[in-house]
């Protein structure tokens, strides 16, 4: 087990350092997620406005009247195709997905998710560890998708996963980050790139991702089921950036009473009246 | 013989290995990248899919991409 540690995530870091994932570099600290689009157009010009160089995708029986596919839309915005395990409640079907997944795209990268009920979508995490070791094991680049659980984020690290991918919210809930004192606990004990999975509803919610010293944010609904996606996946790459610049600034401290940034210094005598002895 | 693709009862003939259920399946002009095949829930390599032979009531899952999280 890893034990405290000296964090990569220390206020100041270079904020032109690109994010590094199992050794692959990228300059887009927003990973975009594919479902919940209205149709592919509309898919294409959000991964282009959110400048996305990393995207999921979900693998499904083939419907053989489909036209184009979501593997195209990737291809032509140039993103990387991370594939996740979507809808698996057991390591052995997550584990058996990552491996279809191999082999459809030739891709060792998966994003790793074991669900324990499709009510919550919360992340199960025993057969999520034993999926994650048996992963990595077998020569994958794992991210996974985990609770906000720091206890259970060092486990994942120390099993080998590339990346851990806390939720601030339940999948698809839009609630934004439930619990910002674990988010800060997970960033400073990991080593791996942290990012925030599952739960931001809105820009902001990305925004305090990367204050709270997340590595990256992943967005799917938030965008894809927004009135605008591509208008939105701009307002969160932004904030996204907003939020990595305000982390690299450091913030002041929260205080209870006001603290002026005026001086009472040579304040003015503005009583009424000449001066009285 | 009968075998299950995709969750639909499918007959076909004898000796059909998993390439034939493919063609039958994406239709010859519809590339196979992109494509995974899982045969009684065990991954079926794409090196393989020539050579493997089917038997009666396998069930067969023709797996691609779909917009995901």
């Amino acid at each position: 087990m890893t034990g405290s540690r000296c964090s990569p995530r220390e206020e100041g870091a270079d904020i032109d350092d690109p994010l590094v994932i199992a050794g692959v570099s990228f300059n887009s600290r927003l990973i975009m997620g594919t479902g919940g689009a209205p149709n592919l157009d509309a898919l294409e010009k959000a991964l282009i406005a959110s400048g996305a160089e990393l995207a999921t995708v979900a693998l499904r029986r083939v419907s053989p009247a489909a036209r184009g596919s979501v593997l195209d839309v990737l291809d032509r915005t140039g993103c990387r195709l991370l594939p996740n395990t979507a809808g698996c409640f057991t390591a052995r079907d997550a584990v058996t997905t990552a491996q279809l997944a191999r082999e459809a795209f030739s891709t060792e990268w998966i994003k790793l998710e074991v669900i324990a009920d499709e009510r919550t979508l919360l992340p199960e995490a025993v057969e999520l560890l034993d999926a994650a070791e048996s992963l990595v094991d077998d020569g994958f680049s794992v991210l996974a998708y985990t609770n906000d659980d720091p206890v259970l984020a060092l486990r994942l690290e120390a099993v080998g996963c590339a990346a851990v991918m806390p939720l601030g919210s339940p999948i698809g809930s839009g609630m934004g980050i439930l619990n910002p004192f674990n988010l800060s606990l997970i960033v400073d004990r990991l080593s791996v790139p942290v990012i925030l999975d599952a739960g931001v509803g809105t820009a902001s919610d990305a925004a305090i991702a990367m204050e709270l010293g997340c590595d990256a944010v992943l967005a799917a609904s938030a965008v894809t089921r927004s009135r605008e996606p591509a208008t939105m996946a701009e307002a969160v790459r932004k904030a996204v950036e907003a939020g990595r610049l305000a982390r690299r600034a450091g913030r002041i401290p929260r205080r209870l009473y006001a603290e002026p940034s005026t001086t009472f210094e040579d304040l003015p005598d503005l009583e009424s009246g000449p001066h009285q002895d | 013989m009968t075998v299950t693709v995709n969750g639909e009862a499918t007959e076909l003939a004898e000796d059909s290995t998993v390439e034939h259920v493919l063609a039958r399946h994406l239709g010859p002009e519809r590339a196979t990248s992109g494509v995974a095949v899982a045969l009684n829930g065990e991954v079926v390599l794409r090196t393989e899919w020539s050579a493997r032979r089917l038997r009666p009531h396998d069930r067969l899952e023709v797996l691609a991409a779909r917009g995901g999280g």
